[in-house]
């Protein structure tokens, strides 16, 4: 949406929040990284019964999850080459159809909300 | 009102009538008590009720309880109550009776015994909803709204028709199996199949869940899916098409996800990933699935209500909602933050989270019944809903770059709204036994055991991982202001061009035929002379010259006959 829908100011302000110290960003990443590779270690501590052949297989949840979430993000990219449009792709022939049928329309049409 | 058999559609259009003529704290009041009243009421209406009479020689049965449609009962009371109190601030009159019709027709629907009850509710539930759309005044909310519409009204079309094929076919029109063996049973497939968000039938709603009022999308996510949802597992349980259909709509919604960059429509497109789990669970039809796709249903409608609440939050707060504009919000919005997070971890089916108990049913059922190809397709949107509504939805709205947009919390009742809902959330996560001993069967499901909390947590982190590789690796779609291409481009684009070469080709046959008037107006001066008063053509003759003529032209005749 454009900027009239712009309601609050921005204030710009000079605190430092959580994310803004890069060793917290660090910390965190280290305990996620660290879930992650007790989450594979569990798979040879936890014995689990399995449903399929395929859930036998090393590692095979944690695999298939990152694998999955690869190829999704990757498709998804490929799919914007062809999908991807200008934001007003559609707004050009709505509002020539709005002019067609002349709706009074004013600067309610940039209102958002209440 | 606390008679037993009053159906619980009733209070909500009161209540309605009652908004439209009251307003400030009293109207507040009466759209809090409503869903309060009503939901209390419900758990005291024992199962097996009904109401019927008469019309047209068709028994009617205009309200029916029974375990399916009493679970889908509370969640409405529910919903309709977290959307009460999410909206409150509100001043907007359209709004909140459009609210109420919906909420009460939603209820009217699923409590419907009889197929032309059904087509009624189905019908006020597309009109009601419409003008939660239109109530954004905005061009754009106006032609989604109209275009939903024509969506809604055309299911409604097809559920009319369908069901004269299905009376006239089994000489009933009670609402329970109807099944694909007939032409009505197709008919009303499509019907619900349309309010359901089938594949190349879903465009409605990502086209205008996102554009209706930051409030309005609240109420939208709640109810219409959910009651075509109860409407598949009432009358089409077991039907294997859906299965397939199912799987679909939980994995194609997912890649337009992760590059669309209005949030609120990345939601919409995981409300069809949601809906596909459930749709999956009435295909297999066994108890088991069954029951995961109505608690599923039952959770989605308060986890998908938070995650819209926020972005909801967001949009009313910063006036924008696109990922491309926003970043960083936690810094001053911190309690929406957690909401949010909560609302992602339930969607994403974190143990301890409400969609775990649910979604694992699914899985589960479909991994038992051998739907091998089926339980992969599952798996694989299991991890893309965490990617993209799990981490892309707080993280590109509340971390990510930093917009420098500094706002606070909405007002204390949206807050108040998101918190009931993510205690639900929580709460039914923790303790799955209080969902379960709703469900219309008793199957012992216990969802906390090791095998599924370990795959489910490692499914989860490592597609978390893979997020984070590739943001590492700058391989991560930007948020980019754009718009994609679905399938609606096909009415909203091709069509539309295609009438108007259609058009243009009759413009130039009517340019063709002008030049052909004029060719006959130059010819009209010759005309005239021969067609005029005084033309040799239009002169007057008297009665005795025809006789002369007629007796020159016997006697030719004689002449010739002797000849």
């Amino acid at each position: 949406m454009s900027d009239p829908d712009l309601k609050h100011d921005h204030i710009t302000d000079d605190r430092v929040y959580f994310f803004d110290k890069p060793q917290n960003v660090k910390m965190l990443m280290r305990v996620f990284y660290a879930c992650c590779a007790i989450l594979v270690a569990l798979d040879f501590v936890i014995n689990r019964y399995t449903y399929h052949t395929l859930e036998n297989l090393w590692a095979f949840y944690p695999i298939y999850g990152f694998i999955g979430c690869v190829v999704l993000v990757i498709v998804a990219k490929w799919m914007r080459l062809v999908l991807m449009r200008d934001e007003d792709y559609y707004d050009k022939d709505e509002e020539a159809r709005l002019n067609t049928i002349s709706r009074p329309r004013t600067q309610e049409d940039h209102h958002v909300g209440h | 009102m606390w008679a037993i058999e009053l159906p619980p559609f009733v209070p909500f259009y009161i209540a309605a009538v009652l908004a439209y003529f009251t307003h400030g704290k009293l109207r507040s009041a009466i759209l809090l008590a409503t869903p309060i009243l009503g939901g209390l009421h419900l758990l005291m209406v024992p199962e097996g009720i009904y109401w019927q009479t008469e019309f047209m020689d068709y028994n009617l049965t205009p309200y029916k309880v029974d375990s399916l449609s009493l679970i889908f009962g509370y969640a409405f009371h529910i919903a309709a109550f977290i959307a009460v109190l999410y909206a409150l601030h509100v001043k907007d009159t359209v709004q909140q009776v459009a609210g109420m019709i919906y909420a009460g027709s939603a209820l009217g629907a699923v409590f419907a015994g009889d197929l032309i009850t059904l087509f009624v509710f189905w019908e006020f539930l597309a009109l009601s909803s419409a003008f939660l759309i239109f109530a954004r005044r905005t061009t754009r909310a106006y032609f989604a709204g109209i275009r939903y519409l024509i969506f809604q009204v055309t299911s409604g079309v097809l559920l009319m028709i369908g069901l004269l094929f299905h009376a006239a076919e089994t000489g009933s029109i009670e609402f329970s199996q109807i099944g694909t063996g007939s032409i009505g049973g197709w008919l009303i497939f499509i019907a619900f199949g349309i309010k359901c968000a089938f594949p190349f039938l879903h465009t409605w709603l990502t086209d205008a869940y996102p554009e209706s009022t930051p409030t309005g999308t609240v109420f939208l996510s709640a109810f219409t899916t959910k009651v075509a949802v109860y409407a598949l597992a009432r009358g089409y349980p077991g039907t294997e098409l859906l299965v397939y259909i199912g799987a679909a709509m939980a994995c194609f919604p997912i890649f337009f996800a992760v590059i669309e960059n209005d949030l609120r429509r990345v939601l919409a497109y995981s409300l069809i990933n949601q809906v596909g789990f459930m749709v999956v669970g009435v295909g297999i039809g066994t108890a088991l699935s069954i029951n995961g796709a109505v608690s599923h249903a039952f959770n989605d409608i308060i986890f998908k209500g938070l995650l819209f609440m926020t972005m909801g939050a967001v949009l009313q707060m910063t006036g924008r909602i696109n990922g491309s504009d926003l970043g960083g919000l936690y810094k001053t919005m911190p309690r929406t933050t957690l909401f949010c997070i909560v609302g992602a971890a339930s969607i994403s089916a974190f143990p301890l989270f409400s969609g775990f108990v649910s979604k694992s049913m699914v899985m589960s059922a479909a991994i038992e019944q051998g739907y091998d190809w089926v339980w992969l397709m599952l798996l694989f949107s299991a991890a893309g809903v965490f990617h993209h509504a799990g981490i892309k939805i707080p993280y590109f709205a509340f971390f990510a770059h930093d917009s420098g947009i500094r706002v606070s919390d909405p007002p204390i009742n949206m807050q108040l709204a998101m918190f009931v809902a993510a205690v639900l959330c929580v709460t039914i996560g923790v303790f799955p036994s209080l969902l379960y001993s709703l469900l219309p069967y008793d199957t012992g499901y216990n969802p906390y055991d090791a095998t599924h909390v370990l795959a489910q947590t490692q499914l989860l982190f490592f597609s978390a991982l893979a997020f984070v590789w590739l943001n590492l690796r700058k391989m991560y779609p930007p948020e980019l202001r754009s718009t994609n291409l679905d399938f609606d481009w096909v009415y909203r684009r091709l069509f539309p061009s295609f009438v108007k070469g259609v058009f243009d080709r009759i413009a130039a046959i009517g340019r063709l035929n002008s030049a052909l008037a004029d060719r006959l107006v130059a010819l009209s001066p010759t005309l005239a002379k021969q067609f005029g008063p005084d033309g040799a053509l239009s002169s007057t003759h008297p009665v005795g010259s025809m006789v002369k003529w007629v007796i020159v032209l016997l006697a030719a005749y004689l002449i010739l006959s002797f000849i």
